[in-house]
């Protein structure tokens, strides 16, 4: 979508004052949040800098009233007017309602289209400003597991996985599916783009593109625990030769990230140092955004469904195996030894109720509600 | 406000003190006080039925309404409660008319329907924990007891209010302050008349139309 | 579900001698030091025979201008336990650095913010604001007493309950480790096992009784008890701020109790509520806590929004300028307050349409803002300013707002806000908003209100030293923090790796040293003030030249306020009586009707209290002993039919001559 009129306008004209503002601030350190290396962060830096201005145009005035009115209205100035029961003028009441009134239009205006434009589930469109994506390229995609306290970042398109490293090609897009394995965390390159949570059994998503080469941190943005202090990893923005020397580092690592090796990582840990598998057991992202990648227990995703057909089931007690919308496509390991892979035996079996322990999947749920984390 | 100025200048007998004031009656903001309490209270409520909204189709792999309610015993359920507030407006008539022992007898029914009401919640809940439909199986069922269950909570406390004030009745009459009581009780026990009407129609009746 | 980490003892609980942090040298130095002072103040008590006054006087009252009062030192206990808080915080981020892990682990550490936050609002900001509408609305309004004296005791109490369980956590066992609003599943029974986070629930469940019932009791004051002629429309603006605070009140508490006990329901009994597993969904209490956690900041400003309205008209001798315009922005912001909740969550992923719904109207409560502080503006034009120390803060936060209302701005514009949510550059902004606001107004009130509370003025001297100290201090402590929040730098890190941000954290470290000598000024300011009293006596009782009819009493007012209801005719209606020549009547005094003192608002928090720990510690006796205790007491206080009598005629006149004896020696 090409960039509404206005806006461009709005921006062409705010440049100059951002790039003041910006070498203004940057005086001492490096403020990368006004000063990012990635287009999605830019545009959110724009952002930023354009409500800023529209707000000064109210707050500076405003500021400098109250100076000057507190000085010329002392009380040791009598020459001031005074005037004890002066307390309404239409006019003014007009202009104090619609002026701070037209600047919240102008910056709604603007904070509707930006929040569609930069919203992190849309895919980007440019890779700096003039410079769209050409059609039929890829993003690389990253899969992104915050655990206690370390990230997991999974490359699908290459099989490998790393710990608490990061790295993609400059200019290239890169889209983020985003989890977490115990509690909420939030993840942040601020170089690269805002931030967006990741939370257990759930999965968000983040789109953004690096435009410099070099070496930018990334974060836990969300408290999540004792070990969230250090939990930092290191994000690069490559050439393309860089990055493909890196895959193939990761390549030659050794090491397999299947289940068991999963479930090792995922114990709490503190400042955990860069790790590299060079192979990633398949579908253990999906099984870990529904918190199933424990041989036995039962997916989440899975669940829903279930539970999506137990409401749609035609009347009580008459419902047999029925066809599970989308159950192809269930991200249920194959390999899963549990019976409990199957939902259909995870529920009701005919009219009575069996207690939750009495099947597989009961003792899987039990189990798996009830571990304690330590 | 000027123009009310204005005159008040023209008057020079305006009053600026209230000189013959008597005493304010008693607990004059009583029932308006009690009201606000219940609008928070119906809030707590609102809550719980959000979260009832939220997780009420979550029955994670467990069994869902269709599996477990019973709408007869909850129709009889709802009758208790329903015939319990009628009761209780009989009563606040018989108040009215300043009949005590008239009063007493009708609270005391009031609070057998209560009790009524209050022994077959019990007993579904029993039921349903010996199936294992705990309020630990999912967040159905917690959001499902927590809400029936808080309902029966206030009703469990409306009783014991209610027992307190005939004991009151019984020992001081129907006195200005024990009248007032009996207004907020009222106020008090229709209202969980309403919200078991939005339990019943959203939890039960919906549930089973699911 | 529960944990079985340690064994439960049936006399107990999960109590062992284990449970106290004896191996931690800070907390037994703190504990030893708090142990002195109390017995301290204890003995001193004992000595002077203080006991019995402070429990006729002072604990069984029902009088909300001493209620008020005992709010307001809860208050300013509590915001020197925040405090210190805040300065082992800043202290620990300015020294951990190149591979130092600093002097305080994360298990103490975690605590300390989420303490931090958790006293800041629930046991400092909220004690200051209700003790401030305690004292002033009923004053304000001509009335003799609040609706329910009894309840505003209580309510009192139960306050107190929660502030004790607080710092109970601080030497019994330990506080959450959670952050101020105990996300879940972190704060669930799984990954926060021990007794923190149920010290957390408590202290809010037993504070939150004693706020609701104080909200219910303040809407019935200001909408029963108005003197004859105060319509709506001529209520001052800090009653008509204190109504929609109340109403907010009892609007959003509810929201909190019912989302804590979903939350204690998770990990008492193992429902799925909030948990990962079984369908519980997080993201659901993130909602709900915010749905009452955003009126709680309108709960918070709104009053000292009307503090400020009647500090600018009265020191600058002028009528308020627009004061519809000002009761209908208090309106819109009460209104709108409960449809921002998700700005505190732009991050979690709704759509783009949400976001920007939510965005859009938090920019829309800046209008309202906005023209509230363009009345104060316009109040000053063409007024007669006096610098008292009122004013000053006054003007402070008139500045220190604006800016903060700016950057609050730039936080609602959703991109923006995924670059700086979570980080300092959000701490920055609601302290600049909640220091700024709050804070300030709270101190403008004290120093405006203090000589209609003892008859005397506060040391002007020591208060100005205060005034610049906290007002250089808060830019020193947080411009720092607005940087490093543009640098990237995000909230409740413990340790850095960045050697380059140590300078920020140090002028941190120095802004918060600065306003500790605020707040030490500040105390010397009292004190000193206690010992010059006689000379900073006001024996006018409108020492400012108020407007409203709180100054048209006596300073201290009478126990009964009003001898006879004053009439109002004009918003401010203490300045027309004036204007206009109001006489103030010296015979014909009659015997008035008072609410009589209770032990049961002591008593019931008490128990209350005794409920809570036994909850927090598993000592399951103790909580059914407790609780029985609690509705037994409840029961027996409503056989208490007495609780009025009446103040004789001849004592109110015996007041009123000698006030009459007191202004003609005045003139």
């Amino acid at each position: 979508m090409p960039e509404s009129a206005p806006n461009l306008r709005v921006r062409t004209m705010m440049r100059p004052i951002m790039i003041l503002a910006t070498s203004l601030l940057l005086g001492g350190c490096n403020m990368v949040v006004l000063n990012p290396a990635g287009d999605v962060a830019a545009q959110q830096r724009d952002l930023l800098v354009i409500a800023t201005v529209l707000m000064l145009l109210i707050i500076i005035p405003v500021i400098a009233l109250v100076a000057l009115f507190a000085w010329r209205y002392r009380a040791s100035n009598t020459d001031a007017n005074y005037q004890p029961n002066w307390d309404h003028s239409t006019q003014l009441e007009l202009l104090i309602w619609a002026a701070p009134l037209l600047i919240i239009i102008c910056l709604g205006a603007v904070t509707w289209v930006g929040t569609h434009l930069l919203d992190p589930y849309r895919p980007i469109e440019r890779t700096a400003s003039g410079r769209p994506i050409a059609p039929g390229v890829k993003p690389l995609e990253v899969e992104v597991v915050a655990l206690d306290w370390k990230w997991l970042f999974i490359y699908p398109e290459y099989g490998f996985a790393t710990v608490n490293e990061l790295a993609a090609p400059v200019d290239r897009p890169i889209a983020f599916k985003i989890t977490a394995s115990s509690v909420m965390n939030a993840f942040y390159v601020p170089a690269l783009a805002g931030m967006i949570y990741a939370m257990p059994s759930m999965e968000t998503r983040l789109h953004a593109v690096i435009n410099k080469p070099g070496k930018y941190t990334g974060m836990s943005a969300n408290y999540s625990g004792a070990g969230f202090s250090g939990m930092n990893f290191h994000f690069y923005g490559m050439s393309d030769t860089d990055f493909a020397g890196w895959v193939a580092r990761n390549k030659a690592a050794g090491g397999t990230l299947d289940r068991a090796a999963y479930l090792q990582l995922e114990r709490p840990s503190e400042h955990v140092p860069v790790q590299r598998f060079a192979a990633v057991e398949p579908g253990l992202f999906r099984a870990a955004v529904n918190l199933c990648v424990k041989p036995g227990t039962v997916c989440t995703d899975a669940m829903m469904r279930q539970d999506a057909a137990r409401d749609s089931q035609p009347a009580p007690n008459e419902h047999g195996p029925m066809p599970m919308p989308g159950a192809h496509s269930m991200s249920m390991p194959g390999q899963s030894p549990a019976p409990a892979a199957k939902p259909d035996t995870a529920g009701l079996t005919g009219a009575g109720l069996p207690s939750p322990a009495a099947t597989p999947a009961g003792v899987a749920l039990a189990a798996s509600a009830s571990q304690p984390r330590l | 406000m000027s123009a009310d100025t204005m005159t008040a200048n023209g008057d020079a007998q305006v009053a600026f003190y209230d000189l013959d004031e008597h005493d304010h009656p008693e607990g004059g903001s009583t029932l308006l006080g009690f009201w606000i309490y219940l609008m928070s209270d119906c809030l707590i409520f609102a809550m719980l039925f959000a979260t009832y909204g939220v997780l009420g189709h979550s029955y994670a792999g467990g069994p869902g309404p269709r599996q477990l309610f019973e709408l007869p015993l909850v129709a009889l359920n709802t009758a208790m409660l329903l015939f319990s507030s009628i009761t209780y407006g009989f009563a606040m008539l018989a108040m009215n008319q300043n009949k005590v022992a008239q009063t007493q007898i009708w609270l005391f029914v009031t609070a057998l329907f209560g009790i009524a009401f209050l022994s077959i919640e019990l007993t579904e809940f029993a039921a349903l924990i010996h199936e294992g439909a705990t309020p630990q199986r999912s967040a159905f069922l917690s959001s499902f007891f927590t809400l029936v269950g808080t309902h029966g909570l206030h009703v469990t406390f409306g009783l014991v209010w209610l027992f307190t004030l005939m004991v009151q009745i019984g020992t001081k009459g129907l006195i200005p302050a024990n009248r007032r009581r009996l207004m907020c009780l009222s106020l008090f026990w229709h209202f969980l008349d309403v919200i078991w009407i939005g339990v019943f129609t959203f939890v039960y009746l919906m549930g089973m139309l699911r | 579900m529960s944990p079985q980490f340690v064994p439960i003892s049936p006399i107990f609980g999960r109590f062992t001698i284990a449970s106290l942090p004896l191996q931690e040298p800070i907390v037994v130095g703190t504990f030893c030091m708090v142990a002195l002072g109390g017995l301290a103040l204890v003995a001193a008590l004992t000595w002077f025979k203080l006991w019995g006054y402070l429990w006729k006087e002072w604990f069984t009252s029902v009088d909300h201008k001493k209620i008020g009062v005992m709010y307001m030192v809860l208050g300013l206990v509590m915001l020197l336990r925040g405090f210190s808080d805040a300065i082992m915080m800043r202290a620990q981020q300015a020294i951990a650095f190149n591979g130092s892990e600093g002097y305080l682990n994360a298990h103490h550490y975690d605590q300390v913010f989420t303490a931090h936050g958790v006293i800041m609002i629930f046991f400092v900001a909220m004690p200051f604001v209700t003790g401030l509408m305690n004292f002033v609305v009923p004053l304000q309004i001509g009335a003799r007493d609040v609706s329910f004296p009894f309840l505003n005791n209580f309510s009192f109490w139960m306050t107190v309950g929660g502030a004790v369980i607080v710092m109970m956590s601080l030497f019994v066992g330990e506080f959450a480790r959670t952050g101020w609003l105990a996300y879940p599943p972190l704060s669930g029974v799984a990954y926060s096992p021990g007794v923190g986070v149920d010290y957390y629930i408590w202290a809010l469940q037993v504070a939150g009784v004693g706020t609701l019932l104080s909200g219910v009791n303040l809407i019935a004051t200001i909408v029963k008890l108005r003197a004859p002629g105060m319509t709506l429309m001529r209520m001052p603006i800090f009653t008509w701020t204190a109504l929609c605070t109340n109403i907010l009140i009892v609007a959003a508490f509810p929201v909190l109790t019912a989302v804590l006990v979903l939350l204690s329901l998770d990990r008492y009994v193992g429902t799925d509520f909030f948990t990962n597993t079984l369908g519980g969904n997080p993201m659901m209490y993130v909602n709900l806590i915010w749905i009452w956690g955003h009126p709680e900041v309108y709960i918070l400003i709104l009053p000292l929004f009307g503090v400020f309205s009647e500090v600018t008209s009265a020191f600058s001798g002028k009528r308020l300028f627009g004061y519809s315009s000002m009761v209908y922005a208090t309106v819109v912001i009460t209104i709108l307050s409960y449809v921002v909740w998700l700005h505190h969550f732009f991050t979690m992923g709704s759509g783009a349409s949400v976001n920007s719904f939510f965005g859009i109207t938090t920019m829309v409560i800046s209008i309202p803002t906005g023209a509230k502080l363009f009345n104060w503006l316009f109040t000053m034009y063409r007024g007669r300013i006096r610098f008292e120390l009122p004013m000053l803060w006054t003007i402070a936060f008139m500045v220190t707002f604006t800016i903060g209302g700016m950057t609050g701005v730039m936080l609602a514009v959703p991109p923006a806000d995924f670059v700086l949510h979570n980080s300092l550059f959000l701490i920055a902004h609601f302290h600049n908003v909640i220091i700024g606001g709050v804070v300030f107004g709270v101190f403008a009130a004290i120093n405006f209100w203090f000589p209609k509370a003892f008859g005397f003025r506060l040391d002007p001297f020591w208060g100005k030293i205060s005034f610049v100290c906290w007002v250089s201090g808060f830019w020193v402590a947080f411009t720092p923090l607005y940087v490093m929040g543009l640098m990237g730098v995000t909230r409740r890190l413990r340790t850095f790796d960045d050697p380059s941000l140590q300078i920020w954290f140090i002028i941190a470290a120095l802004g918060a040293v600065l306003i500790a000598l605020g707040i030490v000024a500040m105390l010397v300011q009292i004190a000193v003030s206690i010992l010059n009293r006689e000379k900073l006596r006001d024996t006018t009782g409108d020492i400012w030249h108020g407007r409203t009819l709180e100054w048209s009493t006596s300073s201290p007012p009478p126990e009964y306020n009003f001898a006879f209801t004053p009439i109002v005719h004009d918003t401010d209606a203490w300045w027309d009586m004036q204007e206009r020549g109001a006489v103030r009547p010296t015979s014909g005094f009659k015997a008035i009707h008072m609410p009589r003192s209770t032990w049961a608002g002591v008593v019931l928090a008490g128990l209350s209290v005794a409920f809570g720990v036994a909850m927090i510690w598993y000592v399951w006796w103790l909580a059914i002993a407790s609780f029985v205790g609690l509705i037994g007491v409840a029961i027996i206080h409503t056989f208490n039919y007495k609780r009025d009598y009446h103040i004789s005629a001849e004592d109110v006149t015996r007041v009123e001559n000698e006030r009459t004896r007191q202004l003609a020696a005045e003139v």
